[in-house]
């Protein structure tokens, strides 16, 4: 690394309370959707579709907090999806990490995302997060079906999808655990998860695109 | 775990909040009267028989006890006349289709009565019924002791066409034991209400021997213990046949082939006077509480109760599962014999044939909307396949349909196959062209058939056969119930009925393989990325 560090405060508390209590629920999910699946047997089915119920109920309604928050607070635009940089990171995790490169775009209070990071957390959280809810809601009250006149609906297509969304949920938190080991300790972006403060470099010069207006 | 889920509960809470607005039924006035209907153990009885004139007259036969019934029970007679008790035929059935055991039904037991009615209506509530000539519009011939004597020594004999034994007794030679004549002035004195006793008289012992038939009814659930039946559990609620069986009239209510158990699931919860016969009469459908329960809940408009409450049948004593009619008329040094396997039960007899038994046997699984098709031995059937001489119908499209267990009793019965029917022999009897008697097939069908007034071509055979009895008593308390993934697991009890998703067993092969395929290559994707960075970072150091 070249020059010093600071540190700068850039996770507040809500967000990582609901960080992690999404991080264990999702992975709780995880666990007693695979069983609900027929994958392997860990708490017993019917413990297991009960826990997933709730699990997933407690989810969504802390997913609600988590929209109310982005949207009240102005968090969301870290999200706004842009291509700038966004070549210089791909290549930055396709080769310049391996020479040790500085990643070209460092974090700040105005862009806690890299421009990848906003395309991936965009998609999740706007259509795989959503996708995943609606049809675990649906898959829930089967039963009631009928009487919001959905009978339309297929419970085969419905769970297909559902599980469709799990995989893929889980195919990003592999990458997205991963994706952690790569700050400028092992577990620096671990650490600033949990404690809110972040290290970026000292003479990290922010350009204007990672700022926004309040 | 629990306290992480305890505070995912109080996320939760406003969810559950609006839960617990449905969750009132409990107390709910239909629940209640219908407690006050059935609670009372205490009979309103203003009546003790033995103070009747009319029964203390020195009887001499079962007659004249019904006769002194009638001279109380003025509309008893006509009553009972109407019941499938009497008449063994379906009520609800065309009368030429000869619906009912009476009629020209067949099962793959001893298969029909006709030409064998002394062995088979000893099981009737009527005296005398030996032959076509028997006399249904006799009031006299009605045998009321055996439902209401409450001594516990009536017995008919059991090849007696419904008559008990002449006086001093008989022998019957086919068990060996000895069957004294009644005394008619203490069972005439005794009676009352049906008990368990009086219904199983018949019903435990149908087809010739405890539990042969139905393996949910044998002389088990005579006392059972609350683990063999909730609900007649003498450690439990000890309800006796007629607490659930209600009857107006001497009807009684309870399942008659066409017609279906209820068409509509109306529970006592919605109206006091509903039929008491199904499960949702007194528990409602939504009768688990637990917050586990409310998914199970869900079910019940897919599953009968049975299917999950009734693990297993036969639990405490056998019941037969098979009976091959094509190997009977074997003999030993030229004489009928009987082989007995496990459990004491014969596993060959020359008069029956192979038969093989089981004990704890989980039921098949089949829609059913509470109705059961029959054959008779009119109908044609297909012999290159099993023959379904009795089946559910139901299917999933069917609203009144739901996933009910069933015991199905397989066996070889005799067809005849030109004609291509199944066909009613002629087995009991002293004459030579009964089957237990000559030991031919040609000769007792032939009898049997034209006694019958139906057709035969003079060639039998033998045809795979199949016979459903829904399995509804042996009711399990909670804890032995059925456990979910039982039917939600790759090779559940359900396995064979595909035409739902069902979590836990379904799956799509291609979201399967593609999702983990996306998985697995992420996953060696980070673990070559990570492993590049420890190489060239420790080149880099150099």
């Amino acid at each position: 690394m070249s020059g010093n560090m600071k540190k700068i405060y850039l996770y507040s508390k809500f967000e990582r309370f609901w960080h992690w209590t999404q991080a264990i629920l999702i992975i709780l999910l995880m666990v007693t959707g695979l069983e609900v699946h027929g994958v392997f047997s860990l708490f017993g089915f019917e413990k297991a579709v009960d826990l997933h119920n709730t699990l997933g109920i407690s989810w969504l309604i802390l997913f609600v907090f988590i929209i109310f928050w982005l949207l009240t607070t102005g968090e969301w635009k870290q999200y706004i999806p842009t291509t700038r940089k966004l070549f210089e990171v791909a290549k930055y995790y396709a080769s310049g990490i391996f020479k040790g490169e500085e990643h070209p775009v460092q974090k700040s209070k105005d862009a806690k995302h890299n421009p990848l990071q906003r395309l991936v957390y965009l998609k999740l959280s706007a259509i795989l997060l959503p996708l995943q809810m609606v049809t675990g809601l649906l898959y829930w009250t089967y039963n009631d079906w009928p009487k919001y006149g959905l009978d339309f609906l297929s419970l085969s297509v419905v769970a297909n999808i559902h599980m469709a969304c799990a995989y893929a949920l889980l195919a990003f938190l592999v990458v997205h655990i991963y994706m952690t080991t790569t700050g400028h300790t092992i577990t620096a972006h671990i650490a600033a998860m949990f404690s809110g403060w972040e290290e970026v470099p000292e003479d990290y010069k922010v350009e204007e695109w990672e700022v926004h207006d309040k | 775990m629990k306290l992480m889920r305890n505070s995912l509960l109080l996320l939760s809470a406003v969810v559950f909040l609006c839960a617990s607005a449905f969750a009132a039924g409990d107390t709910a006035p239909g629940r209640q009267m219908a407690r006050q209907a059935t609670k009372g153990k205490e009979l309103w009885i203003t009546a003790d028989h033995s103070k009747f004139d009319a029964l203390k007259q020195p009887f001499k036969s079962g007659p004249e006890v019904t006769k002194a019934c009638l001279s109380c029970h003025t509309e008893a007679g006509h009553q009972f006349h109407k019941t499938i008790h009497w008449t063994w035929l379906d009520p609800k059935a065309e009368k030429e289709l000869k619906v009912g055991k009476g009629g020209l039904v067949v099962n793959n037991f001893c298969i029909n009565i006709q030409s064998n009615e002394p062995r088979c209506t000893s099981c009737h509530a009527g005296y005398g019924w030996k032959n076509k000539d028997f006399d249904f519009s006799s009031q006299e011939k009605i045998d009321c002791l055996v439902c209401h004597e409450q001594t516990g020594t009536y017995k008919k004999f059991p090849s007696g066409a419904g008559n008990p034994a002449p006086p001093p007794g008989k022998k019957f030679k086919g068990n060996g034991k000895f069957y004294a004549a009644p005394e008619w002035n203490n069972v005439a004195q005794s009676v009352g209400r049906p008990t368990r006793k009086n219904c199983g008289t018949c019903h435990f012992y149908g087809g010739g021997g405890d539990g042969v038939k139905h393996g949910d009814l044998d002389s088990s659930m005579l006392k059972p213990a609350k683990t063999l039946d909730v609900h007649m559990g003498m450690d439990g609620q000890n309800f006796s046949c007629t607490r659930c069986h209600t009857t107006v009239k001497h009807d009684i209510a309870g399942r008659i082939y066409s017609t279906p158990a209820a068409t509509e699931r109306k529970s006592l919860l919605e109206d006091d006077l509903g039929s008491k016969i199904m499960c949702e009469s007194c528990h409602s459908a939504r009768p688990h509480k637990s917050e586990l329960g409310m998914k199970l809940n869900d079910h019940t408009d897919k599953l009968a109760c049975q299917s999950c409450h009734i693990p297993t049948f036969a639990r405490e004593l056998p019941t037969k599962m098979w009976w091959d009619w094509s190997t009977a008329g074997r003999k030993k040094d030229g004489k009928p014999y009987v082989e007995k396997g496990e459990w004491g039960k014969p596993v060959y007899m020359t008069k029956k044939g192979d038969m093989r038994w089981e004990k704890n046997v989980v039921p098949e699984y089949y829609w059913f909307n509470g109705t059961i098709d029959t054959i008779t031995a009119q109908t044609t059937i297909d012999p290159t396949k099993p023959v379904q001489v009795s089946k559910p119908v139901g299917s999933i499209d069917d609203k009144n349909s739901r996933i009910m267990p069933f015991k199905v009793h397989r066996g070889m019965t005799p067809y005849d196959k030109v004609n291509k029917n199944i066909v009613i022999p002629h087995l009991f009897g002293k004459d030579k062209d009964a089957f237990w008697k000559g030991y031919n097939w040609e000769n007792a069908v032939a009898y049997g058939m034209k006694y019958a007034g139906l057709p035969f071509s003079g060639e039998v055979g033998f045809v795979e056969t199949e016979y459903v009895y829904p399995t509804t008593h042996m009711v399990a308390p909670k804890e032995n119930t059925v456990a979910c993934e039982e039917c939600h697991s790759k090779q559940g009890r359900l396995a064979k009925m595909t035409c739902f998703y069902m979590p836990g067993r379904d799956a799509s092969s291609i979201v399967d393989a593609g999702g983990w395929f996306v998985v697995i290559a992420s996953a060696v994707g980070v673990l070559l990325h990570a492993l590049g960075r420890i190489f060239m970072s420790g080149r880099k150091e150099d």
